[in-house]
């Protein structure tokens, strides 16, 4: 268990739209007419890290990616902080898959972190130092200082995982869509990823993280968001995170199920 | 330096080349003289002037927008569009024709075919966002039926009576000989503006093509971006239209950039290189087929920028094959030298086990190394050569080896790195760093120094002893 519980919640988990850092209501989204997400109702409180939980193809990335506005939506509304994601997108900063991108692409790891800040440079400016200044900051702060001068390709999975962070980092926002930061990275960038997530955590910032790991969602997330195509259960994740509720995620995938009775020993 | 060379000496490479070609060739192809070669090298004559600075001029906004084009990896678009200028071409010159015009007014029909682009590329866009085609089904689908229709156009235009459209046709292979001063400013005008925006745009543009969804969240508005390079695009195409010609033009577009990428792995510097190659590619291309009367312009410009690309690919100082096969050569080496230090380790570590005491640096036999590897008997003998000259080796016969004192450490660091890695592998078998060089790069940098302290516990070191191999113990001793 980790020493840092969070403060009892109301029972009632439906938060006024206001306060929540993330409501999303009716959330439908459908892929070339077959719907991936179904009716999702959810709202989330500041200041936690949230685990976004399920098998593959339950559409994780794709709420995110919906909240996001970078897939349309069917029907359903969501709101950052009271307000609409257009009204908000300066607040929320969003770490992509590590895959989505091109790493032969001819930048350095300073050049990629510095793209954080080019919302705020704006139009037609270029980069300043101390804009190279503030990249390099947040690449010392997940660790590879040292290799900001390389090209991306040259970059183990891990530090490129670590590039990203400190690119949505250096954009300082308030709340962070992470997709699947933690997949196929070493022991050393997973331990770097949760030291920020924490810290993050204690600016009271809020992270939403598509995460694949169920050995590891009660020790990193406080709050669980169990999905698959809709919501299974959301909420504080010693509340959540229980066998029952899993099963009901994961349904009659067996070995999953076994991982999930695994990961409940070793954590509870 | 490389490129150094050769932009300052390009043009003298030619003339050597150019003089034996005539002497060959003598006059029956080819109208050459050196009085001629002279006059074109010079730019003496007022239209070879006019018609190798637009070339060039065209190639450098060529070559810094299609830098943007490759890397949004939508090299083929280019391609779409250029096929979807002829219609374009046609319609025009029905258009000006019907207003008693010539027809032939040339920013007539260059409007008219950034038109039909521009719809091409709407087109384009509008299969890929509406159905499940993908872009390069919707760029064929795209380029096949403008061009198809651009064809046609043009055949139905030469029947008509009284419209005089010979030349029309020129737009698809390009005659650079037909440009006169107005096409030079228009050609200039449009590929200044081109290659300004290139640069104005530069952390826009990159920002599209690295990553055009997190641009998105930033509040970016990715579609106007995409649309103002294809723009771009479209520009150049059409001002390359009468020179190049619509089928080669999107050589000018690829090759440049692609080439220029074999010399860095910086943007800003790609797209700079790419500009000058471009530009050299037109320079040379277009002063090669002013030479040489009956060599079409277009197709000259593109076998320039081949060789400079089959150049660069092969010298490119980042990315050329001759350096990635000099640091392969380099690797395989080091990893060598790895393999013969910790073997070396593994044969000391065995005797001390034997005679049970602590390890230390003797003399090796040369055949219990051999045995460790699947070395080849001369594979080892170059390997403990080197290993003598880098000082690795403190002396050797053809039976025993000796390790200097250096040596000894360094085995001894080889041996321990790679058992961290292996046991590293071993508690942590989902997922490995890549790229790293495992006999070399501390280890502790890559993992960090608790995980490496736990490691070296699980491997119950004993360092005045021995380093644990993390397979088993029984293995070492076997």
């Amino acid at each position: 268990m980790t020493a840092a519980v969070p403060a009892p919640l109301p029972k009632s988990k439906i938060l006024n739209p206001q306060s929540a850092a993330l409501h999303i209501q009716d959330l439908t989204v459908a892929y070339h007419s077959k719907p991936v997400l179904w009716d999702v109702d959810l709202s989330i409180p500041e200041a936690k890290l949230v685990g976004i939980v399920g098998p593959n193809g339950a559409g994780k990335s794709t709420l995110i990616k919906a909240c996001l506005n970078l897939l349309p939506k069917t029907s359903g509304a969501v709101q950052v902080f009271g307000k609409s994601y257009e009204e908000q997108r300066s607040m929320i900063g969003y770490v992509p898959q590590r895959e989505s991108v091109d790493w032969d692409f001819p930048v350095s790891a300073l050049e990629v972190v510095a793209m954080g800040l080019y919302g705020k440079i704006g139009w037609f400016r270029s980069v300043k130092s101390r804009h190279k200044k503030l990249a390099k900051e947040a690449l010392d702060r997940v660790g590879i200082a040292d290799l900001a001068d390389r090209q991306i390709s040259q970059l183990s999975g891990g530090q490129q995982q670590r590039v990203f962070l400190a690119r949505a980092l250096a954009q300082d926002t308030r709340v962070y869509f992470m997709d699947e930061p933690f997949a196929a990275v070493d022991a050393a960038t997973e331990r770097a990823i949760i030291e920020l997530l924490k810290e993050f955590k204690s600016l009271g910032k809020t992270c939403f993280v598509v995460h694949h790991d169920l050995a590891t969602v009660s020790q990193y997330f406080d709050w669980t968001v169990l999905l698959n195509m809709r919501i299974v259960k959301s909420g504080p994740t010693e509340e959540v995170f229980t066998r029952e509720n899993l099963s009901k995620t994961y349904g009659g995938k067996l070995t999953i199920l076994e991982e999930a009775s695994n990961a409940l020993r070793i954590t509870h | 330096m490389l490129l150094k060379v050769l932009f300052v000496s390009f043009p003298f490479f030619l003339q050597p080349i150019l003089g034996s070609a005539s002497d060959h060739l003598g006059t029956s192809f080819i109208h050459f003289n050196f009085k001629d070669f002279l006059e074109v090298i010079s730019l003496a004559n007022y239209n070879t002037r006019l018609v190798i600075l637009s070339t060039s001029i065209l190639g450098i906004a060529s070559g810094s927008i299609g830098s943007f084009l490759l890397l949004r990896k939508r090299s083929l678009i280019g391609d779409a569009i250029s096929h979807a200028c002829l219609p374009g071409i046609g319609i025009a010159f029905l258009i000006m024709t019907a207003l008693g015009n010539t027809g032939k007014f040339l920013p007539g029909l260059l409007l008219g075919a950034s038109i039909s682009g521009f719809v091409g590329v709407l087109v384009v866009m509008a299969i890929r966002n509406t159905t499940k085609l993908k872009d390069d089904a919707a760029m064929g689908i795209v380029l096949s039926i403008f061009f198809g229709l651009g064809v046609a156009l043009l055949r139905i235009i030469t029947e008509i009576p009284g419209a005089s459209a010979a030349g029309l046709e020129s737009f698809i292979y390009g005659k650079t000989a037909s440009i006169v001063l107005y096409d030079f400013w228009l050609i200039s005008l449009v590929a200044i503006l081109v290659t300004v925006a290139s640069f104005i745009l530069l952390k826009e543009w990159t920002l599209l093509c690295f990553d055009s969804g997190y641009a998105a969240t930033q509040g970016w508005p990715v579609y106007a971006l995409d649309l103002s390079l294809l723009v771009g695009i479209t520009l150049v195409t059409v001002i390359g239209l009468q020179s190049v010609g619509l089928i080669l033009i999107i050589a000018f577009l690829i090759i440049p950039p692609s080439a220029a990428r074999f010399w860095t792995e910086n943007l800003k510097k790609m797209l700079i290189i790419s500009s000058v190659l471009g530009g050299l590619s037109g320079w040379v291309g277009a002063t090669m087929s002013a030479l040489f009367q009956n060599l079409p312009a277009g197709a000259v410009i593109v076998l320039v920028a081949t060789t400079i690309f089959i150049f660069s690919m092969l010298f490119g100082t980042s990315r050329g094959l001759l350096i990635r096969f000099i640091k392969h050569t380099k690797l395989n080496r080091k990893i060598g030298r790895d393999h013969l230090m910790h073997s070396s380790y593994e044969v000391l570590e065995e005797m001390a086990m034997h005679e049970n005491r602590m390890i230390n640096n003797q003399k090796i036999k040369r055949s219990r190394l051999l045995q460790r590897r699947s070395w080849m008997d001369t594979e080892l003998k170059s390997l403990i050569h080197t290993s003598k000259k880098n000082g690795l080796i403190e002396r050797y016969t053809d039976e025993y080896i000796l390790l200097g004192e250096a040596g000894f450490a360094e085995a001894a660091r080889t041996t321990r790195n790679h058992r961290l890695w292996e046991m590293y592998l071993i508690e942590y078998a989902e997922v490995a760093p890549t790229n790293v060089d495992r006999g070399a790069d501390l280890v502790e940098h890559v993992l960090g120094a608790d995980i490496v302290r736990m490691l070296e516990s699980k491997m119950k070191t004993s360092p005045y002893m021995y380093i644990p191999n993390p397979h088993s113990e029984s293995e070492g001793l076997s």
